[in-house]
């Protein structure tokens, strides 16, 4: 959609400056010609829009306004721009104290509309075409000068600026070099879209007769003129009225134009994404009571730039009741798109397919747009199982609760939702959750916002919102993340308690392969979308099969590792989801990658009871590969 | 209202003293505000070109007269005494006398300024009523990328709408119908019918404007984490939408619906010039080409503590929508 908006723009932009232009040398004398045959036409062939009150043709002088219309409202947004560009420069280059007093008075400015400064300036420097450049201009300056210094200050903040100050650069100097060049896009963008303001607050002061003062005329006192004649003749209020709005509308498209071509807008539009391909259907086999959740070969995409990505490839999993797994990788390794596949709180255009996609005997593929959905039916029976056995903690618990609700209310409500119970008892069940994660004094601190609890404790009470009914399964993505050491332990705890009281299953997602280790007993190790290891916790340290789950582990320093040679890191970046290598995933990063490597991928298989393992030489024993591997020097 | 609200914050203890803090900050800063414009209205008379009264009276009025104005109107004082005269004037609420009519100022001002804002709070009202539910559709509608191209249409019309400024909105209006259609009365006050075309007009901009904040601060809001937890415990869409995401997104479209507000009451200015609206905008256009400083000097003052008050209403319910705001140094 970018094309069209600059070219309408562009269009306008020619069009209205042009007339400003030419129009006055063509049709002048066609505007003045007063003709007493033809007072007060409609429109007619000679007289497009028709004639005034003296016989004067009407699209004439339309069209030489332009050049007052548009040449006064420029001036006047100068004058604006000018004033508003010292001001709000002003702060920076006058330091501390009279910077203070020049932002509390265009604080105050700033908060009365345009028009009602610009009819005061307009009392200030009288009525007339000279008085309403000055008032217009002055009534911009404020908003301009806020503008202005907002940004300043944001630049007058970096690194850069600062080392100018400490190298004795001048004030004048840094803001004419250092501040001012970094600012100057935006600036001109919104200048731009005070010209189009500045052309309607023209109109208007004319109109109301402060400003252009006949004999001389712009669209305001054509607008006026007609206005007193619609009854009669409505064409001539309506044709000044379109100008001003086209002059209006070319300088703020213009504005939107450029913001856009220089990125500080969002580019909002564009064709809409193809239909999704059915899944492809795979027979399902027998569900088994004993497995609470199983899922085969669930691939998320994502539409993108030249088709889709995939960042989910084909991941398997059978979590039995009870059973506690951690899904380790990188960021961008799709671990937490797996989790919210698995949730169902991926959203369009996010596309999640699975061939089987089980929770406690129920099929989730059925309340989805999947080929075997039964529709509202099963969305029903699956949102209140979800909402009941199913509980989500997030990794950042500064945002994962609704600033504006209390605790005890966003607690509350699972219980309301799915369990009808009535507004008291809902709250009492919060109250008694927020009490079994240890969270004192339960009853007040249920009562408070969000923002007055601390990390750890907003974490606790996500964990108490996921034990609001019973949850079968509790999957955590990255729960400890975001906080400190010490909350981190406590959480963890708090975890494994929750699941030992309500004997549910954990997925648990997360980067790192010590925490993994200590709550779960099998990991995942996720790797571009796939799953590359599957092995029990044990097994990890000292067992390993595939280069990657070494490298992690490798990498993580412990008690032993010697801390005179460099940490291990993995070389390289993960791979871009847009370019996936044909081979293996891994292969550019692998010490032990051979040419099967880069043009085979291998796949995820068993090689002993519960472990499994994509790679070719998965056979090597730990020994012989960490002979292989050079960036496994410290793998125990 | 504030000092109630930091009254009753004081009594619920110590951990509410945010409240008061909020309070006394708020207040402050109105005070200074009053003080700021206050000055401005008195200094706007002294630092017109010329002496205002021989502006007022024209050319041929003799010096005798000229004189006497003068010296009842106090200008041949210092300037430090006029305006201790002014502010003293100004705390009794003696707005000084109409230069035309003769008639004390505040009487001008308390017959006209019921009509006015009678109408732009109609306004206000028809705006927000039409655009939450309005931007809420459209997003609804449009979300995850379905229905792009009516999405856009509405989005490129809400633009286009939200462009034409008032006045030309009310010309618009005026010629559809009262002029083609004959249904509604083109100018004046006198029932109901009287009032829908100048509260459309004032109205119409601002809603689509609003409706489009709405929209994109609705989108902005169920991007949140915190929605995701919503849709996490498995809450109705309509329980998402209403209860978690539009609270959110509308303590930001309070914000800028607050400078609407203020915008539309400057918009009774036209809006009242061109249907004969008897209010203050009518009223402080014929007194600036009448030049009679006294009366211009009263409204603009009545129409920018309209505005300041119209601010801190939308800050304080800020304050309780989102109370985060309050705590923060805004």
């Amino acid at each position: 959609m970018r094309k069209p908006l600059a070219i309408t723009a562009a269009a306008l932009m020619v069009l209205v400056l042009g007339l400003a232009l030419v129009a006055p040398l063509i049709w002048q004398d066609r505007a003045a010609a007063v003709d007493s045959a033809a007072i007060l036409q409609g429109p007619s062939s000679a007289h497009p829009v028709g004639t005034d009150l003296l016989g004067r043709d009407i699209l004439a002088r339309v069209l030489v306004a332009t050049r007052l219309s548009v040449g006064l409202a420029l001036l006047a947004t100068g004058i604006g721009v000018a004033a508003g560009l010292l001001l709000g420069t002003a702060p920076t280059l006058l330091g501390r104290r009279a910077g203070r007093w020049i932002t509390a008075v265009i604080n105050i400015a700033v908060a009365f509309p345009t028009l009602l400064l610009a009819l005061f300036f307009a009392v200030v420097f009288g009525v007339g075409a000279k008085g309403a450049v000055l008032a217009i201009g002055f009534a911009t300056a404020p908003g301009f000068a806020r503008l202005t210094q907002t940004m300043a200050a944001t630049v007058a903040n970096r690194d850069f600026i600062a080392a100018a100050r400490v190298s004795g650069v001048g004030r004048v100097r840094i803001l004419l070099r250092h501040v001012l060049p970094n600012i100057a896009e935006p600036l001109v963008v919104s200048a731009t879209a005070a010209a189009g303001s500045a052309v309607l607050a023209f109109a208007s002061l004319s109109f109301l007769g402060l400003g252009v003062q006949a004999p001389s005329y712009d669209w305001g006192r054509l607008l006026g003129e007609g206005l007193a004649q619609i009854y009669i003749h409505p064409a001539g209020a309506l044709a000044a009225g379109v100008a001003v709005v086209l002059a209006a509308m070319a300088f703020n498209l213009t504005g939107e134009a450029v913001a856009r071509a220089i990125g500080l807008r969002s580019d909002t539009g564009g064709p809409p994404p193809a239909d999704p391909a059915p899944a492809t259907e795979v027979p399902v086999t027998e569900r088994s009571a004993e497995n609470l959740l199983e899922f085969a070969n669930l691939r998320v995409s994502f539409p993108a730039a030249g088709g889709e990505v995939t960042p989910v490839r084909g991941v398997s999993l059978t979590l039995r009741t009870g059973e506690a797994v951690g899904i380790v990788g990188e960021s961008g390794s799709g671990k937490s798109l797996t989790a919210l596949a698995i949730a169902r709180l991926i959203e369009p255009p996010g596309r999640v397919q699975a061939d089987r996609l089980d929770f406690l005997g129920a099929d989730l593929r059925e309340s989805t747009g999947s080929p075997e959905g039964r529709g509202q039916d099963a969305a029903r029976e699956h949102r209140k199982l979800l909402g009941t056995s199913l509980a989500m903690v997030f990794q950042d618990p500064m945002t994962s609760l609704n600033p504006t609700h209390k605790v005890g209310r966003q607690l509350a409500e699972v219980a309301r939702e799915h369990q009808k119970a009535d507004r008291r008892t809902a709250w009492r069940r919060a109250v008694d959750r927020l009490a079994a994660v240890r969270i004192p004094d339960a009853g007040r601190r249920a009562r408070q916002l969000p923002h007055e609890f601390s990390g750890g404790m907003r974490q606790r009470a996500m964990i108490g919102m996921g034990i609001m009914a019973s949850p079968r399964l509790i999957i955590a993505d990255e729960p400890t993340t975001a906080l400190d050491v010490t909350v981190q332990r406590q959480v963890l705890e708090l975890l494994a308690k929750v699941r030992a009281a309500e004997q549910a299953g954990l997925l648990f997602i997360s980067h790192d392969v010590t925490v993994v280790s200590q709550v779960c007993d099998r990991v995942l190790v996720m790797y571009a979308g796939r799953i590359v290891e599957d092995l029990p916790t044990g097994s990890l340290l000292a067992d390993a099969r595939h280069p990657y789950t070494r490298a992690l582990v490798a990498a993580v320093p412990d008690m032993t590792t010697d801390r005179n040679r460099p940490l291990a890191v993995i070389p390289g970046r993960p791979p871009d989801p847009h370019a996936l290598p044909t081979g293996c995933a891994y292969a550019p990063r692998c010490p032990l990658a051979t040419d099967r490597c880069r043009h085979e991928d291998p796949p995820l298989t068993a090689y002993a009871e519960g472990r499994r393992v994509a790679c070719w030489h998965a056979d090597l024993t730990p020994a012989g590969q960490a002979q292989t591997a050079h960036l496994g020097g410290e793998a125990p | 209202m504030t000092v109630a609200a930091a009254g009753l914050a004081a009594l619920k203890g110590p951990a509410d003293n945010a409240w008061v803090r909020f309070g006394l900050r708020r207040a402050g800063r109105l005070v200074v505000s009053v003080w700021v414009l206050v000055t401005a209205a008195f200094l706007m008379i002294h630092v017109l070109p010329g002496d205002p009264v021989r502006t007022a009276l024209g050319p041929t009025a003799p010096i005798s007269l000229v004189e006497q104005r003068r010296e009842a109107m106090g200008l041949n004082d210092p300037l430090w005494l006029q305006y201790v005269h002014y502010l003293g004037h100004l705390v009794t609420g003696d707005l000084g006398v109409s230069m035309s009519s003769g008639l004390p100022v505040n009487e001008v001002i308390s017959a006209r300024l019921g009509s006015t804002v009678e109408m732009a709070l109609l306004a206000f009202a028809v705006a927000v009523i039409v655009s939450v539910p309005l931007g809420t559709l459209m997003t609804v509608l449009a979300r995850h990328g379905r229905r792009r191209g009516s999405d856009w249409a509405l989005t490129s019309a809400g633009v286009v709408v939200a462009t034409i400024p008032e006045f030309l909105m009310a010309v618009g209006l005026v010629f559809v119908f009262s002029v083609q259609l004959g249904w509604l009365p083109v100018a004046g006050r006198a029932g109901f019918d009287s009032y829908i075309l100048p509260v459309l007009s004032l109205a119409i901009g601002p809603a689509f404007m609003l409706a489009r904040i709405v929209r994109v601060e609705l989108l902005t809001v169920l991007q949140a984490d915190y929605i995701r937890t919503a849709r996490a415990k498995r809450l109705r869409p309509a329980a998402i939408y209403l209860r978690h995401a539009l609270p959110n997104a509308l303590t930001a479209t309070l914000t800028i619906g607050g400078l609407l507000l203020g915008g539309l009451v400057a918009g009774t200015v036209l809006i009242e010039n061109i249907f004969a609206w008897p209010g203050l905008g009518s009223t402080i256009v014929q007194s600036i080409l009448a030049k009679d400083y006294p009366t211009v000097q009263g409204v603009v003052l009545v129409y920018g503590i309209g505005v300041l008050l119209i601010n801190l209403v939308v800050d304080v319910a800020l304050a309780v929508l989102d109370p985060r705001s309050a705590i923060r140094d805004s």
